[in-house]
């Protein structure tokens, strides 16, 4: 696995179930056991899932309680989000001025056929 | 319209790709992304003018360009791999602020019929941080405090 915190976290949700878990979560803590009632795998596998997104720091478990519900960590999340999205964004405000640039390209080429077509069909210039 | 951008880091290796629709043809785009006088009108950040030193978007060709707002310059460079016009580009990108971390990047200028094309492009970085700080960079200051702040909850 990867050794910065960051790609951690970014490893641990790349896999779909942990996505799920996740989505699962955000709506409020959950045990394994009621977590693995949802998936086709042991509960073992979902015991698995959960404790790589606790190593990757995404959630927490409640070291006293008995059934020591899965809490997520909402607050890393956001930022993981807010910090790729802000990515995202960058690069789609570049591609709109590209878009720019391309309507400009497609005026220029369309321009040396339309106006002689416009000579002949005005036949006054 | 619009098209939207999709991003993706891939967790496997330290790689960023973005996907992207344009209403233009695949030569266009590719002149867009070859021509030094059309990459300055859109490559750089928002708020940098951008001046290019040399450009030659060829096979074995080489870039060097600057971001400029106000005295502050940064530079970057790279070499251009092949070059293959209206389907591919593979260069390497460096920023001289950190010149020991060389980039591999593609572009992809895929076909889709009726004048449009679908770029595809992506970043390997040597190491899984390099992407990260990739990802980082050019952000406002705001952005970094909560990428550090990000890296103290993750640490914790």
């Amino acid at each position: 696995m990867a050794a910065d915190p960051l790609s951690r976290a970014f490893a641990a949700l790349s896999d779909p179930t942990r996505r799920d878990l996740v989505a699962r979560l955000a709506e409020g803590d959950a045990n394994v056991t009621d977590l693995a009632e949802h998936y086709d795998v042991s509960l073992q596998a979902v015991s698995k899932h959960v404790r790589v997104l606790e190593d990757a720091g995404l959630v927490s478990r409640t070291r006293d309680a008995q059934r020591r519900p899965v809490h997520l960590e909402a607050q890393v999340l956001d930022l993981m989000t807010a910090w790729i999205e802000r990515y995202r964004r960058e690069a789609q405000a570049r591609y709109t001025r590209l878009d720019a640039v391309l309507d400009d390209l497609a005026t220029t080429q369309t321009a040396p056929r339309t106006t002689p077509s416009r000579r002949r069909a005005g036949g006054t210039r | 319209m619009t098209h939207d951008t999709t991003l993706e880091l891939d967790p496997r290796v330290p790689m960023l790709r973005l996907t992207r629709d344009f209403d233009a043809s695949p030569a266009d785009v590719f002149r867009a992304w070859a021509d030094p006088d059309l990459v300055v009108r859109w490559l750089g950040p928002v708020d940098r003018t951008m001046e290019v030193e040399r450009y030659d978007c060829v096979s074995g060709g080489a870039y060097r360009y600057v971001h400029v707002r106000g005295d502050d310059r940064q530079w970057f460079h790279g070499s251009f791999h092949d070059v293959r016009p209206g389907e591919l580009i593979v260069q390497t990108f460096t920023w001289e602020g950190m010149p020991d971390s060389v980039a591999l990047e593609t572009a992809r200028f895929h076909d889709l019929g009726d004048g449009r094309t679908r770029l595809v492009t992506t970043s390997l970085t040597d190491s899984f941080e390099g992407r990260d700080a990739f990802v980082a960079s050019g952000m406002e200051a705001g952005v970094r405090d909560s990428f550090a702040k990000l890296d103290a909850l993750l640490a914790g």
